[in-house]
């Protein structure tokens, strides 16, 4: 283990003097140490076993590296031209050759064996306590609870860093302040996962329209969320605490904004979570035979448009020419409701629209009202019933 | 007397005559200037890669979105990587194939002058396609250079051009390789086996087979990708009975060869400078034969060491990670042969051997992260962060692009007739070697706090390192420049070179005059 002091050192020698950015915001809590030179110690057995490893073959590098070098820097130095070395004439030797190919082999080999116990250790999902399955969408994370204590519980989890701190370029730099003194600047979110502390938990992963990756550096876990397939790995955090990590897959342009928080809680804690939790789903929910008025479709339709849409087809609902199509004036969004429907249900094969069928009637039927009566448009049929969309499911 | 042998000149002359001004390099079949054009069009993509990359390090330099959208940064980090694999790396090994390999095994030009003249020309075309795919509507492709599916099939048109554009590339590649491996084994100079070549041939001619095995798996590939985006097929969508995944395995079925690709003609450059510059015969000849060739056949066997994380069987993370160690074997004889090669040899320190032993220091470093990196355990903390960028940087930089600026300037004097400006290429070894380091070095940190690649933005926490990269980067771009000049100032003029510029060179490039004239070996020498 790397201690503090030595850490110091180093980035004190390496920036050489100067000015630290990243020391004015300190360490994240549960994320990287400032200028953090090494794997995060970590909470689970896991990614402790993964730190020792990465130390024993750190060891191993640096004992190469040592000879080999030395070797060859000693020879630079004696075996040069200007020294008055003359050539020997050897260029063969089996015995030599012989012994650094079978040495080599034989630390490959003391390697192998080193990791392979690791390698089931990680691998091995079974005899979950909880399992939770992870969608990764374009651009945030849905958590489901599907085994285990929490069961039913489900919600998306989006990241939180206000746009003034992020976009320089569009707000004139307002947010820089604020950036500078956010220690979780682009790893905080609305909801975290909650999990138990000291429960094996299983995470399943899949997603809705790429490929992203779920990662936590401090379990020591991370495991790819696919399309049309579901993945899996787990982790027993042993302290209580937050921890962080971020989407490690390319997943297209908001691919750095969609983070992962957990909070790992005690056993007590955990259960009144899900209590608490799940009051407020059942309280939250909609019903299903209620026929809604134009304003309150609007206000809460404006609300999942800025959750779910407004990343591709901007705020102004005028798309980005080129990538994002303009929903201001366009034919679906204006001519007969089915278009509208089919399509967020669906999403647009070969292209960055993709399905949202996971958000519900009501949440999508107050999209499709709000799209149709904002901006400039007026289209004739301006009102969804999330009834209408309950039905295009059916089909 | 002199009329004589002007009309014997003339003779000559109009026997081997080509075409003068532009003609003669669009209608060009003779090998010498086809390479010419191979390295100039190379290392302008390489300027051009560069920019790329010095936009998005700019964009890293602090926290927060200063100058480019999200959207577009991934198109600079996928454009930087196909634009240096395919139009950099790759084009300049060929380059160096089509200079030196007929002047190393004794023949007159490569086996097919013509497919060589198209297989140059093509590169141009493709590498227009890439560049003019920013101007698209939606703009260039942002799929990272992996191109992974189902976001390559999300794309606007500027996947389509990628697609052609690799494609294309991908037809050139085959050409060259077909070309390089007729010219090897039927074109030797009398006398010359297999084991009397050249090392830097030897790499080649397994290079060669590796380009035509996989070239065509990564055309599968992007076709597949192509039929999806616009015909309806579902190879890697799940739900019409696709899978993702599969794209990935096909995918890095060429990608891992592709590696060895660039890197094992870097290995022959290295292995030719190393005796010349310590006056002493290659260590251990034929293990370094066999060292590629056993490099070349694991390549085949390891693709899915870049797939720890997508949810392999334990089985199959053992057999990879089993693997991929295993080419730690081969891969130090190689770097033992060379130490050996140098100890007790006579050395002097000109710039080609600044650059190899450059290249051994730091490759051997990306060689050690890749050990590290192998262990399947480790790789899942490691995958996708700034240590793998980190770990393929050491071994593609410093590894690739140490071993071109060796041999560049190696057989520069050759090429143009007249030695280099010593003290320039001496600015350019130190100057490349200390500002790549900074570059390069501090990622490995950054990976190992969890920095996921492919960022446009990241946290506070990770702030200095990012600054000190970004400083790095441009310093190792401009360090280029100095590069520009030294081969600039040595065609224009200079030290005029003897046939054999350097004292411990061996090797049929060296009995022919400086610079190499229009034809060489129309009378095959004889090996003895």
């Amino acid at each position: 283990m790397i201690s503090k002091k030595l850490n110091q050192w180093v980035v004190a020698a390496m920036l050489s003097g100067w000015a630290s950015i990243a020391s004015a915001v300190g360490d994240m809590p549960g994320g990287p140490r400032v200028n953090q030179l090494n794997l995060t110690e970590g909470v689970t057995a896991v990614a402790r076993n993964q730190y020792w490893i990465h130390d024993v073959l750190l060891w191993v590098c640096a004992i190469i590296f040592v000879l080999v070098f030395g070797v060859m820097f000693y020879s630079i130095w004696a075996h040069r031209k200007s020294r008055g070395h003359k050539p020997a004439d050897f260029h063969e030797s089996t015995a030599v050759e012989i012994a650094w190919t079978i040495i080599p082999l034989i630390i490959v080999i003391g390697l192998g064996v080193l990791a392979t116990g690791q390698v089931v250790a990680q691998k091995d999902t079974s005899n979950a306590d909880v399992t939770i399955k992870a969608v990764g969408y374009q651009w945030k994370w849905g958590y489901e609870y599907i085994n285990g204590e929490g069961e039913g519980i489900s919600f998306l989890s989006t990241l939180t860093t206000p746009r003034e701190q992020i976009e320089d370029k569009n707000y004139g730099g307002a947010g820089k302040a604020k950036r500078d003194a956010n220690p979780t600047y682009l790893v905080e979110v609305d909801n975290a996962l909650v999990v138990p502390v000291n429960k094996k938990v299983r995470i399943v992963t899949t997603a809705n329209d790429v490929i992203h990756a779920w990662m936590v550096p401090a379990f020591g876990v991370k495991s790819d969320a696919i399309p049309g397939f579901v993945r899996d790995t787990w982790f027993r955090a042993e302290k209580v605490g937050t921890y962080r990590g971020q989407c490690a897959e390319l997943c297209g342009k908001a691919h750095a904004f969609m983070p992962i928080v957990v909070e790992v809680k005690s056993e007590a804690d955990y259960a009144k979570w899900v209590e608490g939790k799940k009051k407020e789903m059942a309280a939250a929910m909609d019903d299903p035979n209620k026929e809604w008025q134009l304003a309150e479709l609007q206000s809460r339709g404006e609300k999942v448009y800025a959750a779910n849409c407004v990343a591709c087809h901007q705020a102004t609902g005028k798309g980005v020419p080129g990538a994002f199509p303009a929903l201001e004036g366009s034919k679906i969004v204006l001519g007969p409701q089915d278009g509208q429907i089919d399509i967020l249900l669906k999403g647009k094969p070969g292209s960055a629209m993709a399905s949202f069928k996971h958000l519900s009637d009501v949440e999508l039927a107050a999209v499709t009202t709000f799209t149709r009566n904002a901006w400039g448009n007026k289209a004739e049929d301006n009102i969804t019933q999330p009834k209408e969309f309950a039905a295009a499911r059916g089909k | 007397m002199s009329a004589v042998l002007d009309h014997h000149d003339g003779h000559d002359d109009h026997a081997h005559d080509h075409p003068h001004g532009w003609r003669r390099w669009l209608y060009a079949t003779n090998h010498k200037d086809i390479g010419t054009m191979y390295l100039w069009f190379s290392f302008t993509m390489l300027i051009v890669g560069g920019l790329n990359a010095l936009l998005l390090r700019t964009e890293l330099f602090q926290p927060g979105l200063q100058i480019v959208n999200p959207e577009f940064f991934n198109q600079l980090t996928t454009m930087h990587g196909l634009i240096m694999v395919f139009g950099a790396i790759m084009p300049a090994f060929v380059g160096f194939a089509n200079w030196q390999v007929p002047l190393m095994i004794g023949c007159s030009d490569m086996a097919f002058a013509r497919m060589n003249n198209l297989s140059f020309w093509l590169l141009p075309v493709a590498a227009t396609l890439l560049v003019v795919s920013y101007l698209v509507p939606g703009g260039a492709t942002a799929a990272g250079w992996t191109l992974y599916a189902p976001l390559s099939v999300q794309m606007g048109p500027g996947m389509d051009l990628a697609i052609f554009a690799v494609h294309i590339m991908g037809a050139s590649s085959i050409m060259g390789s077909i070309n390089i491996v007729v010219t090897i084994l039927n074109m030797r100079a009398p006398g010359m086996t297999l084991f009397k070549m050249p090392l830097f041939v030897w790499t080649w001619l397994i290079t060669a087979y590796l380009l035509i095995a996989v070239m065509p798996v990564l055309a599968g590939a992007i076709t597949m990708v192509l039929t999806d985006r616009h015909f309806g097929t579902s190879f890697f969508n799940a739900a019409g009975g696709g899978d993702p995944v599969m794209y990935q395995h096909i995918f890095w079925f060429f990608g891992h060869p592709e590696v060895y690709i660039m890197i094992l003609p870097a290995f022959g450059i290295v292995s030719e400078i190393i005796p010349a510059f310590a006056r002493k015969k290659l260590f251990g000849y034929s293990s370094m034969v066999y060292a590629t060739a056993s490099i070349a056949i694991l390549s085949f066997i390891v693709w899915a060491h870049h797939m720890y994380t997508t949810g392999m069987p334990v089985t199959g993370q053992l057999f990879f990670m089993y693997a991929t160690m295993l080419i730690a074997v081969p891969t130090g004889v190689k770097i033992f042969n060379w130490l050996a090669t140098m100890w007790r040899g006579s050395m002097t320190f000109e710039t080609p051997m600044l650059f190899a032993i450059g290249f051994i220091f730091v490759f051997t470093m990306g060689g050690l992260t890749g050990i590290v990196l192998s262990v399947a355990p480790l790789d899942i903390q490691l995958h996708d962060t700034y240590y793998v960028v980190a770990h393929f940087h050491y071994v593609l930089v410093a590894g690739s692009l140490f071993g071109l600026f060796a041999g560049t300037y190696f057989w520069l004097p050759k090429w143009t007739g007249h030695m280099y400006d010593e003290k320039l290429g001496q600015w350019h070894f130190w100057l490349s070697l200390i500002t790549f380091n900074i570059t390069f070095f501090p990622m490995h940190f950054l990976g190992l706090a969890g920095m996921p690649r492919r960022y446009a933005d990241y946290p506070m926490q990770f702030a200095d390192f990012n600054a000190l990269v970004t400083v790095g980067a441009f310093g190792f771009g401009l360090s280029q420049l100095v590069f520009l000049w030294v081969i600039i100032k040595c065609i224009k003029g200079g030290e005029k070179a003897a046939d054999k510029p350097w004292e411990g060179a061996e090797g049929l490039e060296w009995t022919i005059p400086s610079p190499a004239p229009f034809h060489t070996f129309e009378t095959p020498p004889t090996v003895k």
